[in-house]
Formats: C-alpha cells, structure tokens, sequence
C-alpha cells in the first residue's frame, strides 16, 4: 500500500481509511487527484495496453498518409521557393510570392482560368442534376427487372478508363463515325468536332454525362429507399396525385442527400477532368479546351518550371477548398444539412 | 377508401401509387419507359459501335457505313495485334499492377477501416480528421511529382501502385460498414479467447464479403484503368500498361492523320477499335458478376439511419 500511494507527494491520499485493497482502491485514490491531467495520461497508457492490437492496425496507414499525403501538401512550400533540377523537392532559396505574381500576370494563365471556370459551371448546371432525374425515373419503374437492368446498363460507363471513353469519344465524332453520318443524313456537312475549338465544351459535357450520370443515380436510389410509405399513403388519402408526391414528398426526402453531393461536387469545381481534357484536347482546340490542370501539367513536367506550375496548383487548390468550405457553410445555414 | 388501400400498398411496396392510375400517369409510365430504354440504347451504343468497328474492313469503316453490325468481317487487325508483342507486355504490366496494387490497398483501407470502426479508440477522431482532410486537399500534380521522384520511384511499378494504395472514399464507405457490423459476435469471441486480430480475421472478414468484393472491384478498376501515373512516371515501355498503348496509340493515330492523310486515320480506326476492345473485355466479363455487390457494398456504407 505504501509504495502506491508514495507516487503522490503533493497531495496526501484523500481517503486514507478507505478499505484497504490493491489496485482498484489505489487507482480511485487517484480520482481525487488534480483530476484532467492524471486521467487523461492513464487513460493513453490504459488505451494502448488495451487496444495496441488496434493501433497495430493504424502504423502503416499513418505513415502511408504522412509520406503520400501529407509530405506533398508540404511540398507545396516550392511554389514559394525556387527549384533546381537535382535539388531539394522543396525547392532551394525564399522568392516569396515571385511566382504567383507571374502567373497573375500571365494573359494564357487567365485564359486557361476562364476556360476552368466555364467547364466546371457546365458540368455542374448541366450533369449534376441529371442523375436526380434518372433516379427518379427508374424510381418511378414498377418492373424490378427493367429497373435492375436499366440500372446495370447505365452504371456501367462508370467503370470505364478515361483512355476508352476518350477513344469512343474519338470514333463516334470523326469524319465518318456516326455523328457525321446522321448530320449528312439530315443533308448537311460533316463536321471535324476535334477539331474545332467551338466544339469542345459540347462534347466535352455530354461524354461527362455518358460516363458518369447512371453511376450518379445510386446514392439517390439508395436515399429513396428510406423515405417511409406512410407519407406517401397519407398523401394519396389527401388527394395528391404522383407529381404532388414527387414534389412535396419524394423530393424533400432526398434533399439531404442532393446537398451533401452538391458540395461535394462544387469542390470539385476547379479540378475539372483533368485527364478527359488531357487525352481530348489538341493545339487547336486550346482557345476552350485548356484548363488549369492541363496548362500546369504542361508548364511544370513538360517544361520543367517546377515552382511556378505548383504555384498554380496551390491557387487552384485554395479556390477549390475556399468553395467546398463556403458551400458547406450556406448548406448548414439554409438547409439544415452538410458534410459536417 | 383506407381499406382498399391497405393490401395495394403491401403488395407493392417499391412503388407507392394512387388506388387507380389517372390516365395521365399511365401515359407518364410508358413514356418513361421509353425514355428509360432510349437511355440504355444510347448508353450501350458506342460499345456496339467499337465491337462492329472492330470486326469490319477497313473500306467500310472508310465509306462511314459501320455503326451497330460489322461489314466486310474480317478478323486481320485481331490477328496482327495479337502478335504485338508490345501490347502483350502491357496486357501483364496492367495485370500485375492491378494485383499487386489492389492487394497493398486491400490490407491498407480494410485494416485502417477496421481500427477506425471502434468508437471506443483514443486517437481515432485525430486520424479520421487526417483521412477526410485528404478528401478536400491534396499536394497536387507538382509536389507529388517531385516526392515520386525524389523517392526514386520512376520506372518501377511503386510508383503506380503505392501513391493510390488509400482511397478516403473507400476508407470511409469501409469504416461504415464495419460500425455497423454486429458487435454481439466480436464480443462472443473475445469472451471465448480470441484477440483482436483473431476476430478481425476469423470473424469479421469472412462476414463482410459484401463490402470487401465491392472495394476489391473499385480499387482494381482503379489500377486497370488507370493510364496517367504510368505516363508520368514510366518511360520505360517494358512497364507500361496496356491503358498507356493504347493512349498512345489514340494520340499517334490522330496526329499521323493529321499529316499523312485519311488514309492512315482509317487503318487507326480499325485498329484503335480492335485495341480498345481488348482492353474493355475484362471488365465487363468481370461485371455482371460482381454488379450485386457494389450496390449493395456501396449502399451499406452510404444510407445511415
């Protein structure tokens, strides 16, 4: 007993008469103690001796996210330090904000800016509703079978490499693919699609919705499962018809889910396809095809400029965390749901 | 009115409906199934397309008169890929990095899942944070760049594989599952002796083949199709995947076009059709068996209560 409570010298134990007994008394002895502190560094020392088995699992992921996650964002720091070849990944001597004032100076860095903006608008205004749409259609089948099989058609772009949707892409917009078949049929002539720069954002958007809309249906199905019958009985009872239900009942019951998708998606608004864009673009087609990822991707591993294409990467980094965080923000204040 | 109603609702409990269809719905109905099976047909075309390409002559791709049924059959580009040996070498690079890179984020994501799982763990809100942060910023293009450089990673298949080894997303939809997986049964075997790693082996994995299927097939989909990290980091064509032949292929094919006319544009389209084929089959071969899972595996994770 002695010993035990000999670990305390400030405070004498508080209850000395208790029962005299081994651990259990010494360690609700220790509860009386300067209380956070101790508790606290027991509970770590407790924690590991019980779960260490657990933390075993966690070793090699943490320091996998350390070294591949963690060390790049780091190395972000070479936008605000010149680089050289066979150098510090982090680059060599302080230039402060040398680079980004020459990419804001840069009229082909506000081109491909624009450019960004123009794609990521798109594919929002246009593809992000219209897995909403699809969902509620297939909802709407009574057949489970053609509801399984539509469904097993239209997820299956999703699974596709973006080298194979670039390639169809490619064969279905050629000179003699389909697309030129049909608009000769219609006695009109055909049209080099690639290679024309006026094309790209059509094309571009309707290969985003090929590829990615019936993928984009199964979160929204899988929300329209939880909405209760009930509601939709009570309302049948008050004499609404199926587009009131869908209006007044199904679409409010799949509101937290469209809210949490479209923050998601409005992060995601900078980086759009990146390799889509790099595989479809050409010279030609830049003036509305180059992006910010495409333009960096150019200028820092084709050229070299290693410091000032991560300069680029940080700012179009910050928009994208600036817009995920404000959207989070307005979703939490005006609809009640968000990411956290 | 209720009364009718009761046993109408029991027996189709999917799809809610009125006691009678109006005759508007009834016309929705069926123009929604239309629009539904147009949308399939559309969705399934460019495949018809690619395998009709893929088995005609090269004059009628030329005339533009191949779209759902191949002309001029002929199996010659099939034949004379099939000796490339190129396109054979990376047909096993993509095998073997898709194998070894699912395999390394397979032990990765299920372990970190598992640990993560157990609301009891101090610590975990930390790493969790660590995780999620991840999902909103990332290093970029450059600075990874330069640490698989620095790494000495270029030209080894370390480089395909390890930097995609955790997917946050699969991570999370992982961590999900596996907190709602029934505590009485780990608690069972702890009381019967069995350690942690025991249960998580014996017990919670063989039971959790729903979601482990699921993430298999998104982490390999992931690593056959990717094409962009062997372009960066492998110049070495010996470790190139077929994704990266084919690439090229679509990039040489366009830009000898361009300049030697359309003759060579047509001998490209047939056999881009050909290569492109090749590279899809796998996946969906692989498809139709392993679609029930996902939905199911990517449902768990999602839906809470």
């Amino acid at each position: 007993m002695a010993p035990e409570t000999g670990t305390v010298e400030t405070v004498p134990p508080a209850r000395g008469d208790d029962p005299p007994a081994g651990a259990p008394a010494a360690s609700r002895g220790g509860g009386s103690r300067p209380p956070q502190q101790v508790r606290n560094k027991d509970t770590w020392a407790r924690a590991l001796r019980r779960d260490w088995r657990l933390y075993t699992f966690l070793i090699l992921p943490i320091i996998y996210l350390l070294i591949f996650r963690y060390t790049p964002m780091a190395g972000n720091v070479v936008a605000f330090r010149r680089f050289r070849p066979g150098g510090s990944m982090f680059g060599d001597e302080w230039v402060g904000l040398y680079y980004f004032q020459a990419f804001i100076q840069d009229p082909k860095f506000w081109e491909v800016f624009l450019n960004t903006v123009i794609l990521g608008a798109l594919t929002l205004i246009v593809v992000f509703p219209l897995p909403i749409v699809l969902a509620l259609m297939l909802n709407e089948l009574r057949s489970r079978r053609f509801k399984k099989f539509a469904q097993t058609i239209t997820y299956l772009p999703h699974f596709m490499s973006m080298v194979i949707v670039a390639g169809f892409v490619f064969e279905l917009t050629a000179i003699n693919g389909t697309i030129n078949q049909i608009i000769s049929g219609l006695g009109s002539d055909p049209i080099s699609f690639m290679q024309k720069a006026e094309w790209f954002r059509q094309i571009y958007v309707s290969s985003e919705i090929w590829q990615t809309v019936g993928f984009g249906t199964i979160l929204y199905l899988a929300a329209l499962t939880t909405i209760d019958d009930q509601l939709y009985e009570a309302a049948r009872i008050d004499g609404a018809n199926r587009w009131q239900q869908t209006w007044h009942i199904t679409l409010p019951g799949i509101r937290p889910t469209i809210v949490v998708l479209l923050i998601l998606n409005i992060g995601t608004f900078m980086a759009v396809g990146f390799e889509k864009v790099l595989l479809l673009y050409n010279p030609l087609t830049y003036p509305t095809a180059d992006v910010i990822a495409t333009y960096l991707y150019r200028v820092g591993i084709n050229s070299g400029s290693f410091s000032y294409a991560a300069a680029i990467g940080l700012f179009e980094a910050v928009i994208g965390l600036t817009l995920v965080l404000s959207a989070n923000l307005i979703a939490k204040r005006t609809v009640g749901a968000s990411l956290w | 009115m209720v009364t009718t109603d009761v046993p109408d609702i029991a027996r189709v409990r999917e799809v809610p409906r009125t006691v009678k269809d109006t005759a508007s719905y009834t016309v929705f109905r069926v123009v929604n199934a239309c629009v539904l099976l147009i949308i399939c047909g559309v969705t399934l075309y460019p495949f018809v397309n690619l395998a009709a390409k893929a088995f005609s002559s090269q004059g009628y791709i030329m005339a533009g008169q191949v779209n759902l049924w191949p002309r001029g059959f002929n199996l010659t580009t099939l034949e004379w890929l099939a000796q490339q040996e190129r396109f054979w070498t990376g047909y096993g690079n993509t095998i073997i990095q898709t194998v070894g890179g699912t395999t390394i984020a397979m032990v990765l994501t299920t372990t970190m899942a598992y640990a993560l799982a157990k609301k009891h763990l101090k610590g975990r809100g930390i790493v969790v944070a660590m995780v999620v942060v991840t999902m909103f910023f990332n290093g970029g293009l450059i600075p990874n760049y330069l640490l698989i450089t620095n790494l000495g990673f270029k030209n080894t298949v370390w480089a395909i594989i390890i930097p995609n080894a955790i997917s946050a997303f699969n991570l999370l939809v992982m961590k999900a599952f596996f907190e709602n997986f029934p505590s009485e049964l780990e608690e069972a075997a702890a009381i019967d002796g069995m350690t942690t790693y025991g249960i998580f082996f014996r017990i919670v994995l063989p039971l959790s083949k729903a979601v482990i299927a699921t993430m298999i097939l998104f982490y390999a989909v992931f690593f056959w199709n990717s094409w962009f990290p062997a372009m960066l980091y492998l110049s070495d064509a010996d470790l190139q995947p077929v994704t990266l032949y084919l690439r090229n292929l679509l990039a040489g094919a366009s830009g000898a076009g361009r300049e030697a006319g359309m003759e060579e544009v047509q001998i490209g389209s047939n056999l881009k059709a050909v290569t492109m084929l090749l590279t899809v089959v796998p996946i969906i071969a692989v498809y139709p068996f392993v679609q029930k899972y996902f939905v199911t595996g990517v449902m768990l994770g999602s839906v809470k209560g």
